[in-house]
């Protein structure tokens, strides 16, 4: 009896999903391969020839392979950012959590203040403009990383929580360096939030639009999602160019996924929660 | 001359609205998903990578996919709709409605991560507590009610700070499925600060931005606060 209640309850789970997330992706994958004329009826019926890599063909020399630059700046932007964010966050959570002293009450303050306050535009270019940074990648790197800097900040401290104080004594006992103590020892440890921050902070930062639109503007300095909002404006008939430009964009973060996918609830369980 | 724009009073109420809504919406679908995920199902691994995937789509891409599936005639939601004999609203357009069908639509992408969190939450909890209610007889709900909730707390807490502060801020989404029509009807902060920003007004655009940082700060520290005072120790 309850067995049969399982399938039933894993069946109706199993429509349910399909119904509320399968139908969009479906939907996605499908008006990426039609003709602009299939595509312009938006209906679920498959096309009747299958186009979709004459479709990413399209896009991806569209204004003269301005797609390809784009890809090519936010793959360099993620990257980038990514590096330096682990490298900072990394040894800010360490040392945060390890050394507590008069101070870690106003830097846990600044930390979460970080998380919190919305960045401000306009102050912000002036002050771009007046290092002579703005509309570069660097700034841009710059701008991202400090937007992310507390959310993995916290992550990272709240995993060091749960690495034995012990461990660090033995490997100073035993003669090593502050810095061989970090980087063979903790680092290392540290590894399922790494994955996580990889995760969620490059797909955050690849699927950026806000930032790259106020602190990033000119043609040649397009990233992905910059694009793909031109594209609305300016295909607004051509859904299938629309829609494969939304496929091409959406894979590379779920490669990123399917590598790391074990690792994310890991990763979350001892960081976030306790955050 | 910030707080003299139209549209602020309805962009403020917007906001408060949105945050609010999306934060709800993704608290009780994201528990009821992380319950359903870490009960005894075979395709739970499978379930739990289609709930997160919404999240790797951006945002704008999400915004573009609704704004055809919305369409009032052409749209599979409506054609959906009027096969089981219903006719189906305007989505965008009529509004009413338009507000909360963006609001729909940011649930359906953030409530992959509340899940994962709530997730983490549950995995966290010691099978040995749902073990002692057994031999005390209590029934599903007992586990729910008495176990999973008060237990579930700490995730609770980071999913709610998480999508209130997101909330407050959001933007891309709004702007790209509705650029704050029909009217001002779907206006939030933000995207009054980018209207202001892009037709040149930057004055008013940084009293925008103040004014949602006095916002950000007054609902969110209070919240953070509060919660953390009702944590529970395990």
């Amino acid at each position: 009896m309850s067995k049969i209640r399982l399938y039933f309850i894993e069946i109706i789970g199993l429509l349910a999903a399909g119904v509320i997330f399968g139908i969009p992706f479906y939907f996605i994958i499908n008006m990426a391969g039609k003709n602009g004329r299939e595509a312009s009826l938006m209906s679920l019926a498959s096309p009747e020839k299958l186009q979709l890599f004459d479709n990413i063909r399209d896009v991806l020399t569209a204004d003269k392979g301005l797609v390809l630059t784009a890809f090519k700046n936010s793959f360099l932007l993620t990257f980038l950012s990514i590096v330096v964010l682990i490298f900072v966050c990394s040894m800010a959570g360490y040392v945060s959590q390890r050394r507590v002293g008069k101070a870690t009450p106003f830097i846990n303050f600044l930390i979460l203040t970080g998380l919190i306050i919305p960045p401000a535009i306009v102050p912000t270019i002036w002050l771009l403009m007046y290092l002579g940074i703005f509309k570069t990648l660097f700034s841009m790197v710059m701008i991202e990383t400090a937007l992310s800097i507390s959310f993995s900040t916290l992550l990272y401290k709240g995993f060091m929580a749960t690495i034995p104080r012990q461990i660090d004594e033995a490997a100073i006992v035993d003669g090593a360096s502050s810095f061989r103590l970090f980087y063979q020892i903790i680092f290392p440890l540290l590894k399922p939030t790494t994955a996580t921050i990889v995760v969620l902070s490059s797909v955050n930062i690849f699927n950026d639009f806000v930032n790259p639109l106020y602190f990033f503007p000119g043609a040649k300095n397009a990233t992905i999602q910059l694009t793909l909002y031109n594209f609305m404006s300016k295909y607004h008939s051509s859904w299938h160019l629309l829609f494969a430009d939304v496929f091409i964009i959406t894979i590379p973060p779920l490669i990123l996924f399917i590598v790391f996918n074990r690792k994310i609830i890991s990763g979350m369980s001892a960081g976030a929660i306790k955050a | 001359m910030f707080f003299s724009e139209d549209s602020l009073s309805i962009g403020f109420k917007n906001t408060f609205v949105y945050a609010f809504l999306t934060m709800g919406l993704k608290v009780v679908f994201g528990l009821a998903l992380a319950v359903y995920l870490t009960s005894a199902i075979r395709t739970k691994n499978f379930l739990r990578a289609v709930v997160f995937f919404p999240n790797l789509i951006s945002t704008i891409a999400v915004g573009i996919t609704f704004n055809s599936l919305m369409h009032p005639s052409k749209g599979i939601i409506n054609r959906g709709l009027a096969q089981i004999g219903i006719a189906g609203p305007d989505w965008l357009g009529n509004v009413k409605i338009a507000l909360l069908s963006v609001i729909g639509v940011d649930a359906w992408k953030g409530v992959g991560i509340a899940t994962v969190i709530f997730i983490a939450g549950i995995s966290a909890i010691p099978e040995q507590y749902y073990e002692a209610l057994s031999i005390d007889g209590g029934n599903k709900f007992d586990r729910f009610r008495h176990i999973t909730l008060p237990l579930v707390r700490p995730a609770m807490n980071s999913v709610v700070i998480l999508a209130l502060i997101g909330g407050l801020r959001t933007f891309d989404l709004v702007w790209s499925m509705t650029r704050g029509g029909p009217g001002f009807t779907t206006d939030i902060i933000s995207s009054i600060i980018y209207k202001q920003y892009s037709s040149g007004f930057y004055g008013l655009s940084t009293a925008g931005n103040v004014f949602l940082f006095v916002m950000v700060s007054v609902i969110a520290f209070p919240v953070y606060r509060f919660l953390n005072a009702r944590e529970v120790d395990l």
